[in-house]
């Protein structure tokens, strides 16, 4: 459509020259965000695209659906509207991001052919003059093109489509090109022979960490991140990326934090380079050791979390800390395990049970209205007779944080049963208004 | 021959002792000891209280085989009263922090690792008694095979860590399976009992009962207590202290 016949549709039309340069130089500059962010393997997929690896990164941000959703929210919040799709080959990832029926997609491992079928073969990153000549054959998805034998689509619509279908499915590799960081300090091994066996790899990760830490300490800087990049013989690039709490620059420590992720790496016929940078650094300087004359430095475990961090990824070790509610759920929050200390407690002295169900369960009671507890109580299929309690213990909906919990009210009680075991239950509703909830009882904790 | 008088052991016999020792210890000249601060226990643990840089397991009796609530708190009590921080695997996230703080272990000091599955807390546990800068490690673990609690304790000896296996199981059934023996040096049980009696109507403080079910060098033991306070201590109930039944504990009565 000509911009006089858009203009003359609507009113205001707002219109900018195209800037191909601009919008390259933007997508370089958030390759290189995906690059600190994500994995050591980002590029730019020009005219609107990204292109990550991110085998072995998934396991930091909840799984694959997860990483997906933090790039979507984290672009959003710079004010750019993406789509992202994750699966095996590079191909079927921009289809799925650009064609895809949703707008975040992660396709399972061997389900690629399943997800791209239904595409339309336009996605398939192939001119507009072969998808058209697809289109008036009647080939509109990519299916179809697949079922149609090989010679005479490389006859009729040469080479291009062929490639592109079999990288689409997994057939032949591709290999991306990752964006290279300025200014980051990194060391670089070529081999004369290609290894494989992960004893030698070990050694020379040992002897690359000298050579990079040695480079760190003449600007006087610790890593927060790093990223050794094993390049195969194949022309794949295998990457293994690690964290730190704090700025390290401990030879011994990073070579233990790469060489424990070694086994995620697959060597193929062999590593002919390795690069090993720093992407993520911060200033360190030597500081006498703490302590005193009163008590013992305390140990430092910073080591051993990084350990742990990046074995099992970061939303899986954290410290609690006291969070400003009385509502069970609501009352601890999840800190960064290396975090200085708060100081803070819980205030307080109605004791709280050791095991907080993660859901409250509704229990079958016997009770008097408005401020009694149960006389007996029903929790999966037992029934127990109540000989002691205490409460109620009032707890108020907090209008502030969700709507409609204004008159909400829970009775916390803690009652035992003729053994001696101990439970936390509460009752929805004050027992005089009706607003405050509807009288039914729930066991939400267990005591010691 | 003149009978040996049991005051002056034979040469020999001291020297073979002092071997043992050495073998036990690993070749350290003492192992320490954690206290439980109550004579009536640590009279019946060998040195004196729980020994430090070693495997102890802790199951809940009962209902609380699946819950862990007991057991947890007498575990958090243990590492409450150790130094440094104190890494625990969580097998299922339900731990509630707040009660930990009210056994004596504060926020701050806890660490916390959603390991999984059995292997992948076994896996963390161990990194962490091997680490040796904590105070104690505490696994929540079901399933403990004699090698894996072997790694486990070796990993105790070498840093000098308490660990903790705190076994907890899904289904009640599972739960008879805990008499498979392990490497482990001491075995507790911790059962719910009523509460401590308040003069008006209400929940007093709450009493277990703990079972010392085996030790290694010591005789099993029973024992009825106050549960942990806010500096991780247990208390011998104020109507049994008093005399009217006698401190020592009895032996284990029923023989399973």
């Amino acid at each position: 459509m000509a911009l006089a016949q858009a203009r003359a549709m609507t009113g205001a039309l707002f219109t900018e020259e195209a800037d191909p340069q601009g919008d390259l130089a933007g997508l370089e500059r958030l390759a290189l965000w995906a690059l600190r962010l994500y994995a050591p393997i980002a590029a730019a997929d020009p005219p609107d695209g990204l292109i990550i690896d991110v085998t072995g990164a998934s396991h930091r941000y909840d799984g694959e659906i997860g990483l997906l959703e933090h790039m979507v929210l984290k672009l959003e919040a710079a004010g750019i509207k993406a789509r992202a799709a994750l699966a095996e080959t590079r191909g079927c990832a921009y289809a799925l991001a650009r064609y895809g029926p949703e707008r975040l997609l992660a396709v399972e491992p061997g389900g690629a052919g399943r997800a791209l079928g239904d595409l339309p073969v336009r996605s398939l990153r192939i001119s507009e003059a072969v998808a058209d000549a697809l289109g008036k054959i009647g080939v509109d998805r990519i299916c179809e093109a697949e079922a149609l034998p090989r010679a005479s689509l490389a006859l009729r619509f040469g080479h291009e489509l062929l490639t592109r279908l079999d990288q689409a499915y997994g057939r032949t590799a591709e290999t991306i090109e990752p964006v290279e960081a300025p200014e980051v300090i990194q060391v670089r091994r070529t081999l004369p022979e290609p290894v494989g066996a992960p004893e030698p790899l070990a050694r020379l990760i040992l002897s690359l960490t000298v050579k990079l830490c040695a480079a760190l300490e003449e600007k006087s800087l610790g890593a927060r991140q790093l990223d050794l990049k094993l390049h195969r013989v194949d022309n794949r690039i295998e990457a293994v990326r690690v964290g730190t709490a704090r700025p390290v620059r401990d030879v011994k420590r990073l070579a233990r934090l790469l060489c424990d992720r070694l086994e995620d790496v697959d060597p193929g016929f062999g590593i002919e380079t390795l690069v090993l940078a720093a992407p993520s650094v911060q200033p360190l300087m030597w500081r006498p050791g703490a302590g005193d004359l009163i008590e013992p430095a305390k140990a430092e475990v910073t080591d051993l979390i990084d350990v742990l961090t990046n074995r099992l990824g970061g939303q899986r070790l954290y410290r609690m800390a006291p969070s400003e509610s009385d509502v069970p759920e609501r009352c601890v929050q999840k800190i960064l395990p290396a975090a200085p200390p708060t100081g803070s407690a819980w205030p307080g002295r109605w004791p709280r049970p050791a095991r907080l169900l993660t859901r409250p369960e509704p229990i079958q009671t016997v009770a008097l209205l408005p401020d009694q507890p149960p006389v007996s109580f029903t929790w999966r299929g037992v029934r127990r007779r109540v000989k002691r309690a205490d409460g109620p213990e009032r707890i108020f909906g907090e209008w502030w944080r969700r709507e409609g919990e204004e008159d909400a009210v829970r009775d916390y009680f803690q009652i035992e049963d003729e053994a001696g075991e101990r439970f936390w239950v509460f009752r929805r509703g004050d027992g005089e208004r009706p607003s405050s909830g509807d009288l039914s009882w729930f066991l939400h904790g267990l005591f010691g | 021959m003149e009978a040996m008088t049991p005051e002056r052991p034979h040469p020999a016999l001291l020297a073979l002792r002092a071997e043992i020792k050495g073998i036990e210890t690993g070749g350290r000249a003492s192992r320490e000891v954690l206290p439980f601060g109550l004579d009536a226990m640590d009279r019946r643990l060998p040195g004196g209280g729980l020994a430090l840089g070693a495997l102890h397991e802790v199951l809940g009796g009962g209902a609380d085989a699946v819950h862990g609530a007991a057991s947890s708190l007498f575990a958090a009590g243990v590492a409450a009263r150790t130094q440094g921080s104190v890494l625990w695997c969580l097998a299922r996230a339900d731990l509630f922090a707040p009660s930990l703080a009210q056994a004596g272990l504060s926020p701050d000091r806890v660490i916390y690792v959603e390991a999984g599955a059995d292997e992948g807390v076994l896996e963390c546990f161990e990194e962490g008694l091997r680490h040796g800068g904590l105070g104690a490690v505490v696994g929540e673990v079901s399933r403990l095979t004699m090698t894996a609690s072997r790694r486990l304790q070796l990993a105790c000896e070498g840093s000098g860590t308490l660990g903790i296996a705190l076994r907890r199981w899904r289904k009640p059934s599972d739960a008879a399976r805990f008499d498979q023996p392990t490497a482990s040096v001491t075995r507790w049980r911790v059962s719910a009992l009523p509460s401590s009696p308040l003069p008006s109507p209400g929940v007093g403080r709450a009493r277990w009962q703990v079972e010392l079910i085996r030790c290694r060098a010591g005789a099993p033991a029973q024992f009825h207590l106050e549960a942990c306070d806010e500096t991780g201590r247990l208390a011998l109930p104020a109507d049994l202290a008093d005399g009217s039944v006698p401190q020592t504990p009895r032996a284990v009565r029923a023989v399973s």
